[in-house]
């Protein structure tokens, strides 16, 4: 979706603020609320997609005015209500009304090792490659209200088949429910003035890892 | 354990710690009642994202690289197969590719998307790399996002910046400093700055580290 997250190439947000010995956490909640997060991905409660989309789905306002664990927070208050996990209500009252519904598994102890791996979207490939390492290509104009991982800065841009990097899980189905409908990933390499124009840094090159159904031939 | 403190003091962000902390409470309240999660194994994965999983693991990746070139080549070849090796982690998740810096090119790492970052080797994302002024900046002028970091690189110096959009990771192989020659990886392991791993830093001066 073309969404406030989307932020490649837009002005106007300042200065980046690096903090000097940043801790790792800078509240409890913000701990508890990331591991809450993966821990209900873990569980088999939504795919990572769906997450992403979950935080897309967020009203631009509210997007910016949330720090990035606040934004965690009302992603899964929201998932877990929208996928009937627990009751608005329930949230509200802070404590369990009903019986919870099936998960695949819980997420308990015996679980935490395997939550500390990233999960492998690796498979299979039911066709062969359409692109070559060197290849000439055409990112796709596209426009989803979904969720896509094509940046909207690298759309209807000529870059070159970097690398083929195997054939993943599709993330523009994988979050709306439509399946894992693998597909084959590249990083695709861009000249800064071919996405910025004649005035972009002409030593800089951009690339993106880029699913095959977002390419067409250049 | 994270202490509560508050970062920043305006009053809007206090007032977003305390809506933020009852919020979560209740939802770690009825999420453990409902039997999806037990908290004691939230405590032991927050516990290893503070003390176990963190940028001394990728320092360790970056000074065996510096010491050891048929390391360095496997690296480069297949960083997740040549991290497994090291014995680090317990086991790397796919796709963590190495890019190397040399002279004549530095590259430098995003996610304009979200917040991909290689966490296993370099533990949580910092909240800059999350932050909007990051996002929007790195891809269209990394030499000013640079700049922010009190960095200026040649002129001529070819920059790449890697926008992480899928589950492909990234890892900075910074140049190693001259005047180490010698060093063991320990005392190099030292070097290794987080942010020279993602791009927005060099590794520390070797004479301010003796």
């Amino acid at each position: 979706m073309d969404g406030i997250h989307d932020m490649g190439g837009m002005h106007g947000f300042g200065k980046i603020e690096p903090e000097a010995n940043e801790p790792v956490f800078h509240a409890a909640w913000e701990a508890r609320c990331l591991a809450l997060n993966r821990a209900m991905g873990a569980a088999g409660a939504w795919t990572i997609d769906e997450a992403r989309f979950g935080i897309e789905e967020l009203p631009p306002e509210v997007y910016l005015s949330h720090s990035y664990y606040g934004k965690w927070a009302l992603r899964l208050e929201h998932m877990v209500v929208e996928r009937g996990f627990a009751g608005a209500d329930e949230i509200a009252a802070g404590h369990a009304l009903r019986p919870g519904k099936a998960l695949r598994r819980r997420f308990d102890l015996a679980a935490v090792p395997r939550s500390l791996t990233r999960g492998s979207f690796g498979r299979p490939a039911p066709a062969p490659a359409r692109f070559e390492v060197g290849e000439r290509v055409r990112t796709r104009n596209i426009h989803p209200s979904t969720h896509t991982r094509l940046p909207r800065y690298a759309r209807g841009r000529v870059g070159v088949i970097e690398a083929l990097r195997g054939c993943h899980v599709f993330p523009d189905t994988s979050a709306i429910g439509a399946g894992e409908n693998p597909q084959w990933l590249y990083t695709v390499q861009f000249e800064g003035r071919e996405l910025w124009g004649e005035n972009a840094d002409p030593t800089l090159k951009v690339s993106i890892e880029a699913f095959e159904p977002y390419l067409e031939g250049a | 354990m994270a202490q509560d403190h508050d970062h920043g003091g305006d009053e809007e962000h206090g007032s977003e710690l305390s809506e933020m902390q009852l919020r979560v409470r209740a939802l770690e309240t009825v999420l453990a009642e409902k039997g999806y999660v037990d908290p004691a194994a939230l405590d032991v994965m927050i516990e290893a994202f503070e003390t176990k999983i963190g940028p001394h693991i990728g320092a360790r990746v970056v000074a065996k690289a510096w010491s050891d070139p048929a390391f360095k080549e496997a690296l480069i070849a297949d960083a997740t197969q040549a991290v497994q090796t090291l014995g680090l982690i317990n086991r790397v998740g796919d796709h963590l590719i190495a890019v190397e810096n040399t002279p004549t090119l530095h590259n430098m790492i995003v996610c304009t998307l979200c917040s991909c970052y290689p966490w296993e080797v370099l533990g949580l994302p910092p909240v800059w790399y999350k932050s909007a002024p990051y996002r929007s900046r790195a891809v269209s002028d990394p030499r000013g996002v640079l700049a922010d970091f009190g960095l200026t690189l040649p002129g001529e110096t070819q920059i790449r910046v890697w926008d992480s959009t899928a589950e492909t990771r990234f890892i900075v192989l910074p140049m190693r400093p001259a005047g180490t020659e010698g060093w063991g990886e320990d005392k190099l392991a030292a070097l290794v700055t987080r942010d020279s791993m993602i791009g927005t830093g060099l590794p520390k001066d070797p004479k301010a580290v003796g």
